[in-house]
């Protein structure tokens, strides 16, 4: 689906300026499909302040460098032009109020009060360009008295909800792996985003988009409000436990930290599970035959399946299960990730050349795939290594002016 | 909240909601974008009305929170699209349809011979995109998943939980809701595309592609570039560095801890613009006399992650600890706030309907029940927008609440044919 020696032409987005004030996770990951569907992307950085992931660890060899962090990699897998600016020189001001001009769509990501200091802000930019559509996503949105705080998502999940019912019942709950919002929160903003550019195509009215993530991420766990704001109940952790299904957890099984989920919420399911485990037995004790007879004596049914899923690897139990139609999953980890054959049958990691880091294969596409519109990905931009082409060949500056903001540090 | 008909960026639209509770979301985004969504459902109701909690904690179709926070802004029909004439109307509505959303098995359309091929020859500009658990083509498509098993096979589960437990998963099941997200997003890309060339096509949209997206960087690069397995650690954030030769180390640190009465999350920021929050954290120990003397003398602004050694890490997080241990969820956020310190309580539902920044930038919206003669407190967009506002124009459908608007108004059918129709129990 990734298209070869692209004809960008083609593309939906083709045509669509982006000017990208983004950094870190959620505002890359935004503008990423864009880019991805044909729009050309400007990505302004400063090199006093450069995107913050391209100093965040862990590092291709060991080597703390710009242009070599996994996390800098990851967000920036679709085709940017890299420029740097001094936004604190008055000429850097000057420049981008120029690059507005040439932009349909501004992205910025900053905690609030960052572009308003530039004069930059929707009504400034609107001036320069009526139609333009400004998004900002920042972790509280751009009002209120959090506006100014800066956001990330290890610490979001945590406001999510999503921490404390992601743990066991006796213990404090562990919380969600890493930086997981920061993988919800883009999606809303593509949304936003193409709805802007069909409704400026139609009405030719731009607009301005505050996303606040945590206000987005909400969305994920709606059910969870409302039972808050009708019934005055608060979740709990419950470990793998679901209230309407049993057996429903990940067992232990033979190797080295190796398990496999099992789901079973049918009477029939149970049956075929009682089956594919050779336990006729097992299959005509009352105290499992229903789900709430299984669901009264869950911590005795957990021991029994264990029992059998350690004799066997993951891989046997997720197969002979599998053929018996109940669910059940190899708890994956980042190897089986790696060589898994429904994801490569979705060429879901692409591997990229890039001057500094050579092939990394965690570069990635849409996380849809579509029928007649290929998608297009580029490696990670160097810090300012599109700077002579866009301030002479988009902008349109001679040489001479362009060696200037070199000499004045502007640029 | 009034139904009204302000219009929103997508109001000249219509998408057809075949969904179940797998791909609710996806309409849902289109709808509060401005999409006319109408959600079909089967005579008699949506299996996913039996999905809990309830309100007032009565089990009835009509009562499920789950389907009302997931069909808002969606007018509803009840339709048999295994019949015969159930078929006939649901092409109907193709005809004049933009987006077709399902979530069904693969291959269950193309058996109805509702598949893609057959929907755009009745209109070569439909988009229809399909959410599934593993894609409609591939060696897994068949599998039997839930919600639970994808999250074990996307790679997320076994880097969640506490690491001398076994791996876990969310309580509240969120697996197939990158599924929904993303047929959303595709179906956006495709009007693109139509606008353009005038054609729709087909989105597939599979719920491990983003679930397995989301254990990101330093999972998926450990293992690709430096051949290592990272481990689950629950509260401990991981810090990896590599070193030449691929050798993985890490350095630890809490990322939540425990406090009087319950827990708050705090990252130590050494960069940039957040530095203030961990110096600021660093002083108000000081203030206390919890500090160790390796945090007093402590310069974050120039502690470098990659040459730091475990045993400085831990005395700094151990002073941390002891300090948060002293206070409460509010002492710790109100002083935070304050100080400009990025630390937050971990939330509950109930301390998000206090959090006092979403009720200034008026989040929540009140939306009315008539029929339960009452108003529920719902979270409100998902982005603020100056123009064509994303907000909930009307409550989730009622079972089959627009079927005369739909089919005698709007499709001219006759209320007689309604009548035969409902009795045949085709709607």
């Amino acid at each position: 689906m990734m298209m070869e020696g692209t004809d960008k032409k083609s593309l939906p987005l083709a045509g669509v300026n982006v000017l990208d004030f983004t950094w870190a996770g959620v505002g890359p990951h935004s503008v990423n499909y864009l880019a991805f569907y044909g729009a050309t992307v400007i990505k302004l950085e400063s090199r006093e302040r450069p995107d913050a992931l391209r100093t965040l660890g862990p590092f291709k060899d060991g080597i703390p460098n710009l242009e070599r962090s996994y996390y800098f990699s990851f967000t920036q897998s679709a085709k940017r032009y890299d420029i740097t600016l001094n936004l604190d020189h008055p000429k850097g001001i000057e420049l981008v109020k120029r690059l507005t001009g040439w932009a349909d769509v501004v992205v910025d990501s900053f905690a609030g009060g960052v572009v308003e200091k530039w004069g930059l802000d929707y009504d400034n930019l609107k001036k320069i360009k009526p139609d333009i559509i400004m998004l900002r996503t920042c972790m509280h949105g751009h009002t209120g008295p959090l506006a100014r705080q800066h956001g990330q998502g290890f610490i979001l999940t945590a406001l999510s909800g999503l921490d404390a019912v992601t743990g066991w019942p006796d213990r404090p709950p562990a919380g969600l792996y890493g930086a997981f919002t920061d993988h919800i929160a883009p999606l809303f903003n593509v949304a936003s985003l193409l709805a802007a550019l069909d409704y400026r195509r139609r009405t030719g009215k731009g607009l301005y988009i505050d996303q606040s993530q945590h206000e987005a991420v909400l969305h994920w766990v709606i059910p969870l409000l409302l039972d808050y704001t009708v019934n005055h109940r608060e979740p709990k952790a419950n470990g793998n436990r679901l209230a309407y299904a049993a057996p429903h957890g990940i067992y232990r099984c033979q190797g080295d930290d190796r398990w496999c989920a099992i789901a079973i919420f049918t009477d029939d399911e149970w049956a075929s599970f009682c089956q594919v485990i050779e336990n006729p037995t097992l299959a005509k004790d009352p105290k499992f035959a229903t789900l709430l007879k299984r669901k009264k004596n869950e911590a005795e049914l957990d021991r029994i399946v264990e029992a059998w899923t350690i004799k066997h690897t993951p891989e046997e139990v997720m197969a002979l299960m599998q053929t018996a139609k109940v669910a059940a999953g190899v708890v994956a980890n980042p190897k089986d990730q790696a060589g898994d054959p429904q994801l490569e049958h979705y060429q879901f990691f692409h591997q990229l050349e890039h001057p500094e880091t050579g092939t990394l294969p965690i570069y990635h596409g849409p996380l849809f795939r579509l029928s007649k519109t290929p998608y297009e990905l580029g490696r990670p931009p160097l810090l300012g290594e599109d700077n002579a082409y866009v301030y002479t060949n988009i902008l349109g500056l001679s040489d001479e002016e362009f060696v200037q903001l070199l000499a004045e540090n502007v640029i | 909240m009034t139904e009204d008909n302000t219009e929103g960026l997508l109001s000249p639209y219509r998408a057809l909601d075949l969904t179940n509770e797998h791909g609710f979301l996806c309409g849902k985004i289109l709808g509060d974008l401005g999409t006319d969504v109408i959600k079909i459902e089967k005579p008699g109701g949506d299996p996913a009305r039996r999905i809990g909690p309830f309100y007032n904690d009565i089990p009835d179709p009509e009562k499920s929170l789950y389907w009302m926070g997931f069909n808002t802004n969606k007018r509803g029909i009840t339709l048999d699209i295994e019949t015969v004439d159930g078929q006939a109307i649901f092409k109907r509505l193709v005809k004049s349809a933009d987006f077709v959303f399902e979530s069904f098995d693969p291959g269950y359309m193309e058996q109805l011979g509702l598949g893609y091929s057959n929907l755009s020859q009745i209109n070569p500009a439909i988009i229809m995109a399909s959410i599934s658990s593993f894609g409609q083509t591939g060696p897994y498509k068949d599998y039997k998943a839930t919600d639970l098993v994808l999250w074990a096979l996307s790679g997320i589960g076994y880097l969640t939980g506490d690491a001398d437990r076994a791996p876990i998963m969310t309580s509240f099941p969120i697996s197939y809701f990158f599924g929904a997200m993303s047929a959303a997003v595709g179906a956006l890309v495709a009007l693109g595309h139509r606008a353009i060339t005038g054609e729709g096509q087909y989105v597939d949209a599979p719920a491990q592609l983003g679930l397995g997206w989301s254990s990101g960087p330093e999972a998926q690069g450990l293992w690709g570039i430096d051949n290592n397995i990272v481990k689950r650690s629950g509260r401990i954030y991981q810090r990896a560095k590599t070193g030449v030769g691929n050798e993985v180390t890490y350095i630890k640190h809490p990322i939540a801890y425990e406090c009087k009465d319950g827990a708050v999350k705090f990252f130590p920021f050494v960069q940039g613009g957040s530095l203030y929050s961990t110096t600021a954290l660093t002083e108000w120990v000081i203030e206390e006399n919890m500090a160790s003397e390796t945090l007093k003398y402590l310069d974050w602004g120039t502690l470098n992650w990659q040459t730091v050694s475990q045993e400085t890490v831990d005395e700094i997080t151990q002073s941390f600890s002891r300090f948060f241990l002293r206070h409460t969820k509010a002492e710790l956020w109100e002083g935070a706030q304050k100080r400009g310190i990025m630390l937050y309580p971990v939330l509950t539902p109930k301390d998000i309907l206090e959090f006092e920044q979403l009720n200034i930038r008026d989040y929540w919206e009140e939306v009315e029940h008539p029929e339960l003669g009452t108003s529920i407190t719902y979270p409100g967009a998902f982005a603020k927008m100056t123009e064509a506002p994303c907000r909930i124009r009307r409550r989730a459908p009622l079972i089959g609440e627009h079927n005369e608007e739909i089919y005698v108004r709007e499709m001219g059918l006759s209320t007689e044919e309604l009548l035969a129709l409902k009795q045949a129990k085709v709607v």
